[in-house]
């Protein structure tokens, strides 16, 4: 089966490509990119006005799956992925029960291929049963197909144990994930630490609960030589931090999320619960750090940190409601938002959304080179549209950005040469 | 060359003479140890206190073996019948043993420096049966003692030694004893065993185990004590018989001639597969029958050496 795109912009940060031209597919394998291609395809897709990009890859994902099906699960996670053009994405360990065997690995993965509609490369626990207590069986949950470690939400305590998973992470090339928190400074607050916290008299978290983790993480980083990832940046001293630290030479990479970029704690106004989340929105001195981050390079990816949680868990009190939003359907048009807005351009957007995402985990992916697999998302920068809760694919509704008026989306999602969403 | 050290309290300050000197002397005596009568009386007379504040079976067994067999009159102390359980600082109980005039003390101690602080402050001789995780040098010597009885001249061998480095008692003796000899040391094991500075102790250091042994001489493998190190080192000893032991499969990357040497007691199925336990390349019992020969040469050295009496 061949496939021929034909005339769209290719952007291919990976191979520093970006012109007008065409993309050859044969047998779910990218086979030739060129101008005017010449091919006898069994379809032929018209890209005029399009952008022609590596499928998106989103390294923060809640599935779900297994245990927390009500929420999401594979085949809903990866159809909203489909639908925000993300063709990969790494799921977060924090299911029921925990990511911290071969087991579970392989029944993800399985069920991914069997039915999924985007590449998952599952993250499994740091801690067996994300207790802080024992790491994890890396190098056999590598060697099921794990591409890093986290325990995403319940950040590890010890000192001791978090130097040792560096260390025998690093014994296997791999990277620690931390979501950075100092869950004694987070004390029981619910959201940023701030006038607007005051305001609303709700229990604030302050930066210093993130910058002092943080802090933490890329210390141990640097003492042991591992490699680290920082997953949701979202404060001033955060991006600061990481800034400091790869001038310093330490193996550390970080992203940022759609909503730490594009929403500052304003939005909690109302006890609105679907702003609620962990890392909580931050104050606009943080979000102009993030996107200053995004600009300069310090911020290596763009992610989603995509929570689905049942409507019930958000309809209640502020203080009570669970943590998080779903991203995957909202990223790519908030990201071009920050091309609209001048802060990055678009080679750079496509880069933290494909190529450098893809790098940190070490895949195959986010490339659009000749014999790499054919995971592509056409883009229409100029489509304008409203972004509605109701429409999403995700399982899960609870989006703080229902009504807003987008600009741009991916219109078809190609996995492996096979089209698994179309506009 | 004559060599009549006080103490041995380590190999770091041995030179590579020295250490040959030794392992010369231990080949001298280690045909008593299969003759009819094992007996000479090279020490009769001279009295050997074995000091054990740490169990040790086997390494205890051995000098005390080497002592009886050059004629000395030994006695075994052990933590448990000492005075350390009375509250007697290191320093008390052992100045209550040299009033005894003993010759010779063989020390075990869990403490690293124990023996060198001993051996500042007492006028008999030490020698050091393992102080913490610092040195234990008559088993580096019996190391390097049976690869010499394989292998001919250690100088230009790749020895690969891999487990958990941060916490053996023998290793750095090793690292010392085959760099003064000319050997390749590679160090292998995870990074949450691996101590920092290995480097500088003049070793090659791998994280991959298969990296490690391919095309090496000799492997040694490290006993792994799960229960000592605490659970934060490893995840289980499942995932570290995985990827950090030794079994017949990898072991086809050394050389074909490669010997496996094991400080004992062995933990099957966990650093070495049963079959390679019991497989015909590992030296583990050599390595106990050559103990005797090297304590018994230490012994002998350290009491003064007198030209050793053949009858
Ligand atoms: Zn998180």
């Amino acid at each position: 089966m061949k496939t021929l795109i034909k005339n769209g912009r290719v952007i291919d940060p990976a191979n520093k490509i970006d012109s007008v031209c065409d993309v050859l597919i044969d047998s779910g394998v990218i086979t030739e990119v060129g101008v005017n291609i010449t091919a006898n395809a069994d379809e032929t897709i018209d890209a005029t006005g399009l952008l022609i990009t590596p499928g998106l890859i989103d390294l923060h994902t809640h599935l779900r799956d297994p245990g927390q099906e009500y929420k999401e699960d594979i085949i809903s996670g990866t159809r909203a992925a489909a639908a925000g053009g993300v063709t990969s994405l790494t799921c977060m360990p924090n299911t029921t029960p925990v990511n911290d065997c071969l087991a579970i690995t392989k029944y993800i993965i399985s069920r991914a291929k069997e039915e999924g509609s985007a590449n998952v490369f599952p993250i499994a626990s740091i801690s067996k049963g994300m207790k802080g207590e024992i790491l994890s069986e890396m190098g056999e949950l590598k060697a099921g197909g794990c591409v890093g470690f986290s325990d995403d939400g319940v950040p590890v305590v010890s000192g001791e144990l978090m130097r040792r998973a560096f260390e025998y992470a690093d014994t296997f090339d791999m990277p620690i994930l931390t979501h950075a928190e100092d869950l004694t400074l987070v004390a029981g607050g619910s959201m940023n630490d701030g006038p607007v916290a005051t305001e609303l008299g709700l229990k604030g978290i302050p930066w210093v609960a993130e910058d002092a983790a943080t802090s933490r993480e890329i210390m141990l980083a640097e003492f042991t030589g591992g490699r680290l990832h920082v997953c949701h940046v979202s404060t001033k001293g955060s991006v600061d931090l990481v800034r400091q630290g790869k001038a310093r030479g330490v193996r550390v990479t970080c992203e940022a999320t759609p909503h730490h970029f594009t929403l500052t704690d304003e939005a909690v106004r109302g006890y609105n619960t679907n702003a609620k989340m962990n890392p909580p929105l931050r104050s606009q001195e943080d979000v102009d750090a993030v996107r200053a981050g995004l600009a300069d390079g310090t911020i290596d990816a763009i992610a989603t940190d995509h929570a689905p949680h049942h409507y019930d868990e958000k309809n209640v009190e502020f203080a009570v409601a669970m943590n998080g939003i779903v991203g995957l359907e909202s990223m790519l048009p908030l990201s071009l938002n920050l091309v609209e807005e001048g802060v990055i351009t678009l080679n750079q957007a496509i880069s933290l959304l494909t190529s450098q995402p893809a790098q940190i985990i070490g895949i195959d992916r986010g490339t659009l080179g000749v014999g790499a697999i054919a995971d592509i998302a056409l883009i229409d920068p100029a489509l304008e549209w409203e972004f509605k809760a109701e429409n999403l694919q995700s399982k899960s509704k609870n989006t703080p950005f229902s009504g807003w008026k987008m600009k741009g989306a991916a219109v078809k999602t190609i996995l492996a040469g096979k089209t698994v969403y179309s506009r | 060359m004559s060599f009549n050290p006080k103490h041995i309290l380590g190999i770091k300050n041995l030179t590579a003479d020295e250490i040959n000197f030794i392992l010369d002397t231990a080949d001298s005596f280690k045909e008593i140890n299969t003759r009819q009568i094992k007996k000479v009386p090279t020490l009769r007379g001279k009295t050997i206190v074995n000091l054990f504040f740490e169990a040790s079976t086997r390494t205890r067994t051995s000098f005390e073996i080497a002592g009886k067999r050059l004629s000395a009159d030994t006695v075994n102390i052990s933590a448990s019948s000492s005075s350390v359980v009375k509250g007697e600082t290191l320093e008390d109980t052992a100045q209550n043993i040299e009033a005894m005039h003993p010759d010779i003390i063989v020390m075990r101690h869990s403490a690293s420096g124990a023996c060198d602080y001993l051996a500042e402050r007492l006028n008999c001789s030490i020698v050091n049966a393992g102080d913490g995780t610092h040195e234990h040098p008559s088993q580096a010597l019996l190391d390097a003692f049976t690869i010499r009885q394989h292998k001919g001249d250690i100088k230009g061998l790749t020895v690969t030694i891999a487990g958990d480095v941060a916490h053996s008692r023998v290793v750095r003796s090793n690292i010392h004893c085959l760099n003064k000899l000319g050997a390749n040391v590679r160090i292998t094991g995870p990074k949450t065993m691996l101590p920092p500075g290995l480097e500088k102790l003049g070793c090659e250091v791998f994280s991959n185990l298969n990296d490690a042994i391919t095309g090496a001489d000799c492997i040694m493998m490290l006993r792994i004590q799960h229960e000592r190190q605490g659970k934060t080192l490893i995840p289980s000893l499942r995932e570290y018989s995985r990827f950090f032991g030794l079994n017949d499969e990898n072991l086809k990357l050394a050389k074909k001639d490669a010997i496996v040497l094991h400080p004992g007691p062995i933990n099957r199925g966990v650093e070495l597969s049963s079959s390679v336990a019991d497989g015909k390349q590992n030296v583990i019992l050599d390595q106990v029958e050559n103990g005797v020969a090297v304590r018994m040469a230490l012994l002998y050295l350290v009491a003064g050496g007198e030209k050793l009496q053949d009858e």
